[in-house]
């Protein structure tokens, strides 16, 4: 039991998947819901299913009285999905009581009421304390009993008394023409009109649930796409067009580092949208490839749906270029479903997907390729689905990466049904072919919120792996293959060539320097040398000199100078 | 109208007829149900009846057992064919034709 904050309304929870986000909560608490609907269409199931989710997900005991199929026919019917209802009954979680009227044997005398009926659900609902009944369908009273208006009496009756046990009721009843139900039973229940359709186009059968009214509170108006599960019913509560999910700033590898600079130094945005596109044979599955095994690195889970190899095709063909991804799939990081065209409407293929990202949780799904998803449907259905298929990944902040076949010839920027405009970073797989051969070329159209480099690389893809090479601007234009190559090769042999003549230059200035340095050393030898021959004439000048002064006066010495004595 | 000869019926001497009621307590239809029966055995039928009152409000697990739904129930076990018959048998006519204690006609 659920009390919604806001409104006063109680509701309880049915435990069905989709169905308690689509009504806010659960079916009126305490009240009789109906669903009607034609044959087929999942009445029984629904009204099983709110039992059992009950008795083994919020221990409340359910009574389900039974007016068509024996309780061994329901039981049988739903033991494929998992439930024991036998179980259940031996624990005291459910009773099944199957109300057989057999039309022929009665005749009718005078007045009578259905108490035998209040009696009966009386007991069992006092029996197991039993919170939820279903009664399926309880218009086979009408064929039983000659006397309408006895049955729509006691059928008012009953309402008013379910009421008062405090039991939340589900009602079934077959679809009539112009009415909801054949019987017009919605007089009697107005608080709640589930509608379950069936319907078939393009030779798809699509199963719809609409909350036709649910009085006291908001509810989702729409048809809603449900599918009958392996265990159960499951509605894909898609409306949440709100565009208010919480946004990422956190960027995750692409798994090519090369790639990852490209995109502004970190790769895609976690949550964001990515589209491939590119003809055949590009490498759209690489790209794919190295995004899981990136994902995988990092210890989280990638839903990888192969619309058109198989998964073992996948697997091979990524290890024939060097990425093993198939010890992921061993330990449960990465999970391969393939999905078949032609199988699913595109309605039910939205209700898969949402319970397998239930189930498994992935912080990344890979769609390869995403055109095979909508192969019949017209252009604005295909683009509303992919609108709400997005929208399922954003809200729950997981990374979805798509890669689009491309069909050959058409002009490079547009992608069928505008579909480009609904992703966040779009990578572009191209082959130009020159001189007979076809090279891969790769590059970001755009990538929303961050600096994106805007230059086409090479896309080389070897057996040990890929490798984002710059593309060559040689005369004609940039030049790839092995035009790049050979451009490469020549322009190395001119730069060498370049290199080699430097050298040469240069060891002829350097042979010059050294000899015109032994020249200088010469000449400054000579110097020195001259020098030296000055200073010793000067000294020797010098000292004769001094000898000449000594003699002299030696000589006057001797010879007395007049001048003194 | 009233039945003087059970010749024309081609009766047995040591049949005898099995009749259960069931009802729901003291409601006005219960007690009136009750008291057409037996006013109608004792006129038609002459001693050779049996009628069981089984009372649902007592044994609720009966009404599921022999899947009881309107109330008041009549039901013919012996003779055979098993018969029902629903509401508190004021319609004698119909009650005599469901008790195959009066032909069509």
């Amino acid at each position: 039991m659920l009390k919604m904050q806001k409104k006063q309304l109680a509701k309880c929870l049915t435990g069905i998947q989709g169905l308690d986000e689509i009504t806010g909560g659960g079916l009126p608490q305490g009240r009789p819901t109906l669903v009607c609907g034609s044959a087929g269409c999942g009445k029984t199931l629904l009204g099983v299913e709110f039992l059992v989710r009950g008795a083994v997900q919020y221990d409340e005991p359910g009574v389900l009285m039974t007016f068509e199929e024996t309780a061994e026919e329901i039981t049988q019917n739903v033991a494929s999905l998992g439930w024991n209802l036998n179980q259940m009954i031996a624990n005291g979680k459910l009773i099944i009581d199957h109300v057989y009227i057999d039309p022929h044997n009665i005749e009718e005398s005078g007045q009578y009421d259905l108490e035998g009926l209040f009696i009966r659900l009386g007991s069992a609902i006092q029996e197991i304390g039993a919170k939820r009944v279903v009664l399926d369908t309880i218009e086979v009273l009408f064929a039983g009993f000659n006397n309408d208006s006895i049955v729509r009496a006691e059928l008012r009756r009953l309402f008013g008394w379910l009421k008062a046990q405090g039991v939340t009721v589900i009602i079934t009843g077959e679809r009539g023409d112009n009415t909801l139900t054949r019987k017009g039973l919605e007089e009697y229940v107005s608080d709640c009109v589930i509608r379950l359709e069936q319907r078939t186009a393009e030779e798809l059968t699509t199963r719809f649930l609409q909350i036709f009214k649910y009085r006291g509170s908001s509810h989702g108006t729409n048809e809603y796409p449900f599918l009958i599960e392996e265990n159960g019913i499951a509605v894909a509560p898609i409306t949440s067009l709100g565009l208010d999910h919480e946004v990422s700033d956190q960027q995750i590898s692409t798994g090519i580092s090369r790639l990852d600079t490209m995109l502004g130094g970190g790769g895609y945005y976690r949550g964001s949208s990515i589209l491939v596109t590119g003809m055949a044979g590009t490498g759209k599955t690489t790209l794919a490839g190295y995004f899981a095994k990136a994902t995988c690195d990092r210890g989280e889970r990638c839903l990888y749906l192969a619309t058109e190899e198989s998964p073992q095709q996948i697997l091979r063909n990524q290890r024939s270029i060097g990425l093993e991804l198939s010890h992921y799939v061993e330990n449960g990081l990465l999970r391969f479903e393939a999905v078949r065209p032609t199988v699913y409407g595109l309605e039910m293929r939205l209700v898969k997907i949402n319970s397998w990202i239930k189930e498994f949780q992935p912080s990344v799904v890979v769609i390869d390729p995403m055109s095979n998803l909508a192969t019949s449907a017209s252009l604005s259905q295909t683009k509303y689905f992919l609108l709400r298929l997005i929208d399922l990944f954003k809200s729950q902040q997981i990374t979805v990466f798509f890669t689009n076949l491309l069909q050959g010839g058409s002009p490079l920027e547009h992608t069928e049904v505008g579909v480009s405009s609904l992703m966040d970073t779009w990578i572009e797989l191209r082959t130009i072919e020159t001189n007979g051969e076809r090279n891969r070329i790769l590059y970001v159209l755009k990538s929303r919120g961050m600096k994106h480099s805007n230059q086409v690389r090479e896309f080389l893809v070897t057996s040990q792996g890929v490798e984002l090479v710059d593309v060559y601007l040689g005369q004609q234009g940039f030049l790839t293959g092995t035009a790049r190559v050979v451009q490469q090769a020549q322009e190395e042999i001119v730069q060498l060539s370049r290199q080699q003549e430097f050298e040469r230059k240069k060891r002829r200035f350097e042979h010059q320097q050294a000899i015109t340095q032994a020249q200088i050393k010469a000449l400054e030898t000579q110097l020195a040398i001259d020098q030296d021959e000055l200073d010793m004439f000067s000294e020797q000048e010098g000292l004769s000199q001094q000898v000449l002064f000594e003699n002299r006066d030696k000589m006057a010495d001797l010879r007395k100078a007049d001048d003194k004595d | 109208m009233t039945i003087n000869s059970l010749d024309e019926l081609n009766l047995s001497e040591e049949e005898t007829w099995e009749l259960r009621l069931y009802v729901a307590g003291k409601s006005h239809k219960s007690l009136l149900a009750i008291a057409n029966l037996e006013r109608i055995c004792k006129e038609s039928l002459d001693g050779r009846y049996r009628i069981e009152v089984i009372d649902l409000i007592e044994h609720p697990q009966i009404a599921r057992k022999d899947q009881i739904i309107a109330v008041p129930t009549l039901v013919k076990k012996l003779p055979l064919p098993l018969k029902q018959i629903i509401g508190d048998l004021s319609n004698e006519e119909k009650v005599l034709i469901g008790l195959e204690l009066k032909k069509w006609g």
